[in-house]
């Protein structure tokens, strides 16, 4: 299959493909595109821009309890760590009455400091999480681009099935239960899917800008889409053409990719903004 | 089979929504009591009451989605006991202005099995054109739900919840948010669906100015029901002015 990849990368004659990490980034950015586009979808519709952003930081303190009992690959825990995490959140909002807000308040301010905690206990050195926080696409290997073409085809699948719910769920839940949905088992999904996705991603793209991939295409494409179609369509090919411009321009500015990726988001939010405006 | 109210034998036969010795409570507080109410097949009844009276936990109650003791039974038309349907229209519905969601995207939400965001073809378009008819919404279909003011939104709701056709219907607050003319307007339209499709309405509402003309039933409630009959013994009742301030004290 890569091999395929690296010829159809030839054809381009692209001078920043020649090298094959920047073919494999591409493949990355390309698989990443749709996946943070659909989501991105829901999580503004559904208004999780902040809970997404939580779900981060749980997968940071994941990571380091995963570097402390000497894991060597720390992203699985970071993996289970967050799925623990959105689980244990929808409970606590369902049972506390607190507003969704402070509840995410509570447990992304614990996440964080229990993960800076753990990661510089007994005087341990902050550098070696630099990488997540500030992500590394060009390190992404052939193995992780299968995995995210496996993390893809489950979330296409799982919208084809699940989104018509998914979006009666996040704009009316007292609707979509009195049209027999299990509102509470929905949201539980999409929850945990964030945190599969995130902390997947992370490495890769960043934690401190990752939230911005997962809100930018689609809050610029509520500026100027109509219906569902219109929705997801502009959220996907916002992410995708951001996800190029970003790799290429990254590539010969040597910063890193994920924060151009987010740049080019806001630019483009910032150019739909104007557009709803002038209509 | 057309069924009404009128055509029905005893209240055992034409009772569609029979509710016995209701009671909700949210720990130590009690929001509803010994609540009693039978619905007749065919009827409209208003549920009335002053702010925090409990009409909101009650129809919560009635569609499954709140906890409660006593007895709530369905009987559909016919007076067989078996799959009965509910429509809903919820109160306040939150769309957001930007939200991308047309009217026919929420119906195919509602609806199909397959995804919004794809595209639905002119059947399913003649289905919903022909839905929202029965409210004289065909020209909403592709607007977005932020975008309808409050009398349109509620029309719509309407269409949703009458899809497919219920035997009761229930409306939370269909009235608030909705200028004269608008209210006016889902009045005549639920009346007719009354008139032409087989189902019975339960509405709660703030609104008094349109049960005597509307409403074949009304119920009092505040926390128990106070008083139920029809329009104008309710409302002419002291029950209803002690409920509501309106007794003129000294």
């Amino acid at each position: 299959m890569m091999r395929i990849w690296y010829g159809l990368c030839e054809l381009l004659q692209m001078p920043w493909l020649e090298m094959d990490f920047m073919k494999h980034a591409l493949l990355a950015v390309l698989l990443m595109g749709p996946l943070f586009g659909i989501l991105s979808t829901m999580v503004v519709t559904g208004k999780m821009s902040f809970f997404s952003d939580a779900l981060g930081h749980s997968g940071f303190t994941g990571i380091a309890v995963g570097v402390l009992c000497g894991s060597v690959f720390p992203v699985r825990w970071a993996v289970g760590f967050a799925v623990f995490f959105a689980v244990l959140f929808s409970f606590v909002k369902r049972r506390s009455g607190h507003a969704t807000e402070t509840v995410i308040g509570v447990f992304s301010s614990t996440a964080v400091a229990l993960g800076i905690f753990i990661a510089t206990m007994n005087g341990s050195s902050f550098t070696k999480f630099n990488r997540y926080l500030i992500g590394d696409i060009l390190s992404v290997t052939p193995g992780e681009l299968g995995l995210l073409a496996l993390v893809l085809a489950v979330v296409a699948v799982l919208w084809c099935f699940l989104s018509n719910r998914l979006v009666l769920t996040a704009i009316h839940p007292q609707l979509a239960s009195s049209r027999g949905i299990p509102v509470g088992t929905y949201e539980l999904i999409f929850t945990v899917l964030i945190a599969v996705v995130v902390t997947l991603s992370m490495s890769w793209v960043g934690l401190m800008v990752i939230n911005s991939l997962l809100v930018l295409p689609a809050a610029a494409a509520r500026n100027i889409a109509k219906d569902l179609r219109q929705y997801h369509l502009v959220s996907v090919l916002g992410a995708l053409g951001a996800g190029i411009l970003g790799l290429v321009t990254s590539y010969y500015l040597g910063s890193s990719t994920g924060a151009v990726i987010s740049l080019y988001l806001a630019l483009w939010f910032a150019v739909t903004l104007c557009l709803r405006k002038r209509g | 089979m057309k069924h009404t109210h009128c055509n029905c034998g005893g209240c055992h036969d034409s009772c569609c929504l029979k509710i016995e010795n209701l009671s909700v409570r949210f720990g130590e507080e009690t929001v509803l009591e010994d609540v009693d109410l039978h619905m007749h097949c065919g009827q409209i009844v208003a549920l009335i009451g002053p702010n925090g009276a409990g009409k909101s936990t009650l129809i919560r109650a009635i569609l499954g989605q709140r906890a409660y003791e006593g007895r709530i039974s369905f009987t559909p038309a016919g007076g067989t006991p078996g799959a009965f349907r509910i429509g809903y229209v919820p109160q306040s519905p939150s769309f957001e202005h930007g939200d991308p969601v047309s009217v026919q995207d929420l119906f195919a939400c509602c609806l199909k099995r397959r995804p919004a965001f794809l595209p639905m073809g002119k059947a399913f378009r003649r289905s919903v054109l022909e839905s929202l008819s029965r409210v004289h919404g065909e020209a909403l279909i592709d607007k977005r739900m932020g975008d309808l003011s409050g009398g349109e939104l509620q029309r719509v709701l309407l269409a949703l919840a009458l899809e497919p056709m219920p035997q009761l219907l229930i409306l939370d607050e269909p009235l608030s948010g909705v200028d004269v003319e608008g209210m006016e307007l889902l009045m005549q339209q639920l009346h007719e669906i009354r008139r032409t499709c087989d189902l019975s309405i339960l509405m709660t509402t703030h609104d008094f100015s349109m049960l005597e003309r509307y409403c074949d039933r009304v119920v009092l409630l505040s926390h128990k029901i106070l008083k139920k009959g029809t329009p104008l013994d309710v409302l002419n009742s002291e029950e209803f002015l002690d409920a509501f301030h309106l007794g003129g004290g000294a």
